[in-house]
């Protein structure tokens, strides 16, 4: 029998210092980016015109850039696809004035640039996407109502099958990964497209998924060991959970990789964004959900449930003397 | 062993009916014929599963109600009559499978796969609605001239194709085939002669109403295309058009479609009618549209219909036929009803809205457009299909290296959870789209996670002494609460997705619902089934392979 990381002690409450560090490092620098440099937007969102070229002979990118700036298309930000034989140009809409039509004079003008630049029937125009500036601005709303919703719906569900507090601990966790992968997107400068969005939510779940896995063993060994306080049952049951992990993890990510590599360029973002994931997904279910919820724990205690040992250097707060409050006989 | 065996049964019914969702049958489309330019209907053999257009090709538009010049009183309406406009030109496209549909209360959403020219599309969608009446055939010119046209038509050298169903056709007619038979011998329903080329497509209707002939839907292009004829054109009794109707009508097994001979000039048009409603009359029980013309059109109509009594009217919106055409009962002035007897007053709304749509056309703005070629969707069909290969590989190298015998039998139930993902998507005609394939792959995921979080478990009771079959059965029981956990949360992620999300993301969240529950299904319940084989097999088995 082939076993990984079966009976293991770590203890991942007591290096929770660590992750706090390791969390600040990532999450500081990255609002700042997020905040400085925001989110490359894909036309979908932004409105405005796509047009993606494949041609028969490799384009140089600087003879493309010129010929598009002396068609008028000045703003036009050109990306390779894959190989130097295919090319997107994205030019997006000033304000809300923008129209659709507008599409029809850059699509004329991206002919014209080609046939200046290649003999004409050198190239084709395999896509062609203009996006309405209100349909973009309705879309990136949808995309934040639908991932708020979700959160909304998986902590109600969670208060059902298991307690309020746990659903809390979870949905924090994945706050934190769903931040951390569009900080990661950012960084990367991404393009925000649906598939990404699509990724993102895909992050979310695998996230929470992790997390409540960990969480129905925390449930199940509060159960049956009574006698462990709630660090030791935390830690107990992320070891306890780890072999899957590892095991799991390790196929999500070799799919993964394949997506990267064979994917082609419309997946491969996503690949990159799930890869990103996995680990944060992994993090964060055992470093940041089970402190999370020992916090909560603290704060508003579960008859019944395991205790609490308090956390950190903090000792507990000495037993009170104080005279009996009027109308407090029956506590 | 009873259990096992209506467990196995049990599988073989979901595997039976995926692999039947996924047989490749006989598919009809509509193409361009390249020698002619027109259309034509082909039968290919394929898979019947929907490819989205971002990986066959083609163009999605999305359009709203124009109200740059001026505001339009009830978009919502706007966009209804506009839908029922775009529908009744569905056959101008010349694609196969478009898809109009209402997206949300004033979108208008306009697939068409494999069409490459934008232009040419969006001049169809917003060409402004004309909406005509016209008086049918009543003297029977046209039918009258089918001898002369065969003959023509014989001369030129076509002959009658497929004549052969054609007496079957003509009993579902009964008495009115026989009346006609011993009537006018140059009637259409020629079967029992020698059949004339055209003759031998048109079948006489049993509704009476003049100037109708049936055609069945599969000989509809052969009709088209010999009518098209500039010989056949020619004989064609001047003063006459044809007009193909919208709807195809069914009669016994076989799907029509009618052609009505009309007078080429109409006796009204849209441009007259100022307000159209159904209703349904408490009386009679009958639905009625009732209409209300302008002053001007009102006498117009008041001195046609005077001349047209118990004439047939046919109601024509961009050139075709909606609906049967009615018999004028009665002179008609400014105001009118059409009674659709026992139809139902859905009907009756949609005939309103014809007419509405002729009346007042909605200026529509396209907001969204996608072209995507077809080789782009096809690299993206490879690319997906190479990316799934090697991901399987590498799945299955995993399972069975670390888990041993039974990693294969979790293999082979993920071949299983393949097939029956694969047959919903099929069987429940949901489209398959890029992220679509994405989802596809990151579900394999899922369905291992089920199987790890099983085996470890199982594992986990071994480890503690327990005996092969007990570790089996609390292993699984165990596992249960974690794999549906964490599933209601991958679902509710995903139908949100799917709420929100348009094409190609919703394409993602029906493959990763479809994954999860097919995964659920072999997880819990197809492994435990081969290992409880497996138990039955060596009752004595001490240690599992694991």
């Amino acid at each position: 029998m082939r076993r990984l990381f079966t009976n293991t002690t770590f203890d991942f409450i007591g290096v929770r210092r660590y992750a706090y560090i390791l969390t600040a490092a990532f999450f500081l620098p990255g609002l700042v980016l997020l905040l400085v440099r925001g989110l490359n937007y894909g036309i979908e969102f932004t409105g405005g015109t796509l047009v993606q070229v494949e041609s028969k002979a490799p384009i140089a990118a600087a003879s493309l850039r010129h010929a598009l700036d002396a068609h008028g298309l000045t703003g036009a930000e050109i990306q390779s696809f894959g190989s130097d034989r295919e090319y997107v140009i994205r030019a997006r809409m000033g304000g809300d004035e923008g129209k659709i039509e507008d599409s029809e004079a850059t699509v004329a003008a991206v002919r014209a640039s080609l046939d200046a630049t290649l003999q004409p029937g050198q190239y084709e125009i395999v896509r062609h996407e203009a996006v309405g500036p209100k349909v973009g601005g309705e879309l990136r709303q949808k995309a934040l109502l639908a991932t708020l919703l979700s959160f909304a719906a998986i902590l109600v569900y969670l208060a059902i099958r298991f307690e309020w507090r746990f659903g809390l601990a979870a949905i924090g966790a994945t706050a934190h990964d769903v931040l951390g992968t569009i900080m990661f997107i950012s960084l990367m400068r991404l393009e925000v497209s649906l598939v990404i969005v699509g990724a993102v939510l895909s992050v979310l779940g695998l996230s929470l998924n992790e997390t409540v896995i960990i969480f129905d063993r925390v449930r199940e060994n509060e159960h049956k060991r009574l006698k462990l306080d709630l660090r030791a049952i935390l830690n107990l049951s992320i070891n306890e959970t780890l072999p899957r992990t590892v095991l799991t993890h390790g196929t999500t990510l070799s799919t993964m990789a394949t997506l990267a590599i064979f994917g082609g360029e419309v997946i491969r973002p996503f690949a990159f964004v799930m890869f990103f994931g996995v680990f944060t997904g992994i993090f964060s279910s055992m470093f940041i959900a089970p402190v999370v919820l020992m916090y909560i724990r603290q704060r508003w205690p579960v008859e019944g449930g395991a205790r609490v040992a308090p956390t950190g250097a903090k000792r507990p707060a000495p037993a009170a003397v104080r005279a009996p409050r009027v109308g407090a006989d029956g506590d | 062993m009873r259990k096992i065996r209506s467990r196995l049964i049990i599988i073989a019914i979901l595997a039976v009916t995926s692999v039947w969702a996924l047989m490749p049958r006989n598919v009809t489309q509509r193409v361009v014929d390249s020698a002619t330019g027109r259309m034509k209907d082909t039968t290919v053999r394929e898979v019947p599963i929907n490819f989205g257009l971002d990986l066959r090709g083609g163009i999605h538009l999305a359009l709203e109600v124009d109200q740059s010049r001026g505001a339009v009183p009830d978009p919502a309406e706007a966009i209804r009559r506009a839908e029922r406009v775009v529908r009744t030109r569905i056959n101008e496209f010349g694609t196969k499978e478009p898809v109009v549909q209402i997206f949300g209360n004033n979108r208008l959403i306009v697939e068409l796969p494999g069409e490459q020219d934008p232009a040419r599309a969006k001049g169809i969608i917003q060409r402004t609605a004309f909406l005509e009446f016209r008086i049918t055939d009543m003297k029977h010119q046209f039918r009258d001239a089918l001898p002369v046209i065969d003959q023509a038509l014989r001369a030129a050298g076509v002959h009658a194709a497929g004549a052969a169903p054609a007496s079957a056709v003509s009993q579902l007619f009964g008495g009115d085939t026989t009346k006609k038979g011993n009537g006018k011998a140059a009637g259409p329903d020629t079967s029992q002669n020698k059949a004339g080329a055209l003759s031998a497509l048109l079948f006489q209707g049993q509704s009476g109403v003049a100037g109708e002939f049936l055609v069945p839907e599969e000989q509809v292009p052969a009709a088209e295309s010999l009518l098209a004829r500039p010989d056949v054109q020619r004989l064609i009794p001047r003063g006459l058009d044809l007009k193909w109707s919208t709807e195809v009508t069914s009669l016994g097994a076989r799907a029509y479609r009618a052609v009505y001979a009309v007078e080429d000039k109409p006796i009204i048009t849209g441009e007259e009618l100022e307000k159209a409603t159904a209703r349904r009359d408490q009386m009679t029980n009958q639905s009625i549209v009732e209409f209300t013309l302008s002053r001007r059109g009102g006498r117009v109509f008041e001195r046609e219909t005077g001349r047209h009594v118990n004439d047939f009217m046919a109601i024509i919106l961009d050139g075709r036929v909606q609906g049967t055409p009615p018999i004028i009962k009665s002179q008609i002035g400014q105001r009118g009803q059409i009674e659709l007897g026992s139809k139902t007053l859905q009907d009756a709304n949609d005939l309103a809205l014809v007419l509405r749509a002729g009346a007042l056309p909605a200026p529509l703005v396209i907001i969204e457009e996608r072209t995507i070629g077809p080789s782009l969707g096809q690299d993206a069909i490879a690319d997906g299909i190479k990316a799934g290969i090697a991901g399987v590989v590498l799945v299955v190298a995993i399972m069975i290296g670390y888990y041993r015998f039974a990693g294969l039998l979790a293999v082979l139930a993920l071949v299983l959870y393949a097939l029956y993902t694969l047959g919903g998507l099929a069987g429940f005609g949901f489209t398959l789209t890029l992220p679509g394939l994405a989802g596809f792959v990151l579900s394999i995921g899922i369905a291992v996670d089920a199987n790890v979080l099983i085996f470890e478990r199982i594992r986990e009771e071994l480890a503690a002494g327990k005996s092969v079959r007990t570790a089996m059965d609390q292993g699984f029981a165990r596992a249960m609460n974690a794999i549906v956990d964490s599933n209601v949360c991958a679902i509710l992620t995903a139908l949100f997705l799917f709420q929100f999300g348009t094409g190609p993301v919703k394409g993602f969240a029906v493959m990763l619902i479809l994954g999860v529950l097919a995964s659920m299904v072999t997880a819990i319940f197809v492994t435990r089934t081969f290992f409880l084989i497996w138990l039955e097999r060596r009752p004595t088995m001490e240690t599992l392979s694991i």
